[in-house]
């Protein structure tokens, strides 16, 4: 029987172990510290690229890049998913197109994106709505595809018998648990976006990332490694309360 | 005056995987102001397709349906489901409001409308409750308000009370009696249940076949409030009964000769 304070300490435990295991390998000699830069470095190399302004505008540029990208993702994400979902014939029509494009991993557009935009902002946020398109897409087209025919017919009955006028009244409520499942998934996909977009050289904690790589300085990757970390898991937390408060009306 | 609803030659065919299912067939039917009209019948006669080719959500194969116009405001029918049907993301007085958005009503109109409704079923104090916190009779309660909103010239619904538990059911049977009393609401009430016909009806009629055909009809005279236990209607119960189980047999009959 372990008591209830016993194990909500439990992870710190392993959190603190984990970063005494980290600090001793390189402090043992084990692998060189230029390779693995033990932890306790990491809040002075923090300080210098916060005074440097280095993080701060790495930070806004990468949220830039990730923000609208993910609003445009999600937005034709669901625009699209609600089209197909409710009409048969858009189905039809793009059942083949979405069977070539689905599989092209996001990434593959990159020598799009830089051909189109350069290496440009445009360029990140292209590569950023690509990456979080198809689930969005596909979350909301099953989400919508598998709304209850009686809630249709109950819009029905009480006058409701427009395209329209079904999606505001009850398509997309019932379908909206489905869909902020996707989007939920998208705010991590569209992470792993911004940094690979970035590695390519468009402003941002990618760009800094690769900047400092290329100098050697690993303690400053580590530091933009835990930046993106932390950003995640601001975003995710965030998410995941106003879905909460938006889906309080389940039981 | 003629009647809020009036059917004529009424037919009914289903095309399904390649066979054709007639459900209904030359049907008449009249409903008349302030009547409360009760259909009985088996499971699968017919009984809901009928409410829903009434409520304009399936198209008869033959026939006509004929439905006064409503005023402004109002509903010419509105439909209690057999399920209470609730919206879960909407709280209860929201669902209660859910067919008041398409009559072009003032939002504060809307609201005391729909609180008037509630009021009407005894639930106002549940107003804020999301469906999930209610229970079933509750539940049911909320769909009859949101029906009795839109003021529909004719309530239409369908075996609204089988799905409840008995006690709850023969509340909701008097609260429905009650309510149609005091208003001379004019209701289309469909049920398999022939006591629930016979205790709430003015005039019951008897569906039965395949496809479903009107058999009999009966006024029942007996005035509101009545005694579940009275031998006037106990008779009549008998009475449909064995005209359900005639018509069941002969039906069965001429489908084992074709």
């Amino acid at each position: 029987m372990r008591s209830r304070p016993a194990a909500a300490l439990l992870p710190l435990v392993g959190l603190a172990a984990f970063f005494a295991l980290w600090e001793a390998v390189p402090r043992l000699g084990l692998v060189n510290p230029a390779f693995l830069p033990p932890p306790s470095v990491l809040p002075e190399a923090f300080l210098r690229e916060l005074r440097s302004g280095q993080w701060l505008a790495a930070v806004t540029g990468s949220l830039g890049h990730y923000l609208a990208g993910l609003a445009l993702g999600v937005g034709l994400g669901i625009a699209a998913g609600t089209l197909t979902g409710m009409s048969r014939t858009a189905e039809g029509l793009t059942a083949w197109v979405v069977r070539v494009l689905r599989p092209v991993p996001g990434l593959a557009w990159v020598p799009f994106a830089i051909i189109w935009f350069g290496v440009s902002p445009e360029a990140a946020l292209f590569i950023v709505a690509i990456g979080v398109f198809w689930i969005v897409y596909f979350a909301s087209h099953g989400a919508i595809r598998g709304v209850d025919r009686d809630l249709i017919e109950l819009a029905a009955a009480f006058g409701f018998r427009s395209a329209p006028e079904r999606l505001v009244t009850v398509v997309w409520p019932a379908a909206m648990p489905g869909i902020l499942v996707g989007v939920r998934t998208a705010i991590g996909q569209a992470w792993m976006a911004v940094v690979a977009a970035e590695i390519f050289g468009v402003a941002g904690l990618g760009q800094r990332m690769m900047q400092a790589s290329t100098l050697l300085a690993t303690d400053i990757v580590v530091v933009y490694m835990l930046t993106m970390a932390l950003l995640y898991g601001v975003f995710d937390a965030g998410f995941t309360a106003l879905q909460r408060w938006i889906l309080r009306w389940r039981a | 005056m003629a009647g809020l609803i009036a059917i004529q030659g009424l037919a009914l065919t289903f095309t399904r995987d390649g066979s054709r299912t007639t459900v209904l067939s030359n049907l008449d039917l009249d409903i008349e102001p302030g009547e409360f009209l009760a259909i009985v019948g088996a499971s699968g006669v017919g009984k809901s397709t009928l409410l829903r080719v009434i409520a304009d959500l399936v198209a008869p194969s033959a026939g006509t349906v004929s439905v006064s116009a409503p005023e402004p405001g109002r509903r010419a029918v509105a439909l209690v489901f057999q399920d209470s049907r609730l919206l879960p993301w909407r709280r209860v007085l929201d669902n209660v409001a859910f067919g008041l958005e398409k009559l072009r009503l003032a939002r504060a109109e809307r609201r005391r409308r729909a609180l008037a409704a509630l009021a009407r079923v005894g639930l106002a104090e549940l107003a804020a409750r999301w469906p999930f916190q209610l229970s079933g009779g509750q539940r049911q309660r909320v769909s009859l308000a949101r029906a009795l909103a839109v003021e529909p010239h004719v309530l239409l619904m369908d075996e609204p009370f089988s799905a409840l538990d008995a006690l709850t059911r023969e509340s909701l049977q008097d609260e429905l009696a009650r309510l149609c009393r005091a208003s001379g609401q004019t209701v289309l009430f469909v049920t398999h249940d022939i006591e629930e016909a016979v205790y709430l009806a003015d005039r019951v009629v008897v569906l039965a076949g395949s496809p479903g055909q009107i058999v009999a009809a009966h006024r029942i005279a007996a005035a509101q409030p009545r005694d579940r236990a009275a031998p006037e209607l106990k008779a009549m119960v008998q009475v449909i009964r064995e005209e359900l189980v005639g018509a069941g047999g002969a039906a069965a009959e001429a489908r084992d000769a074709r």
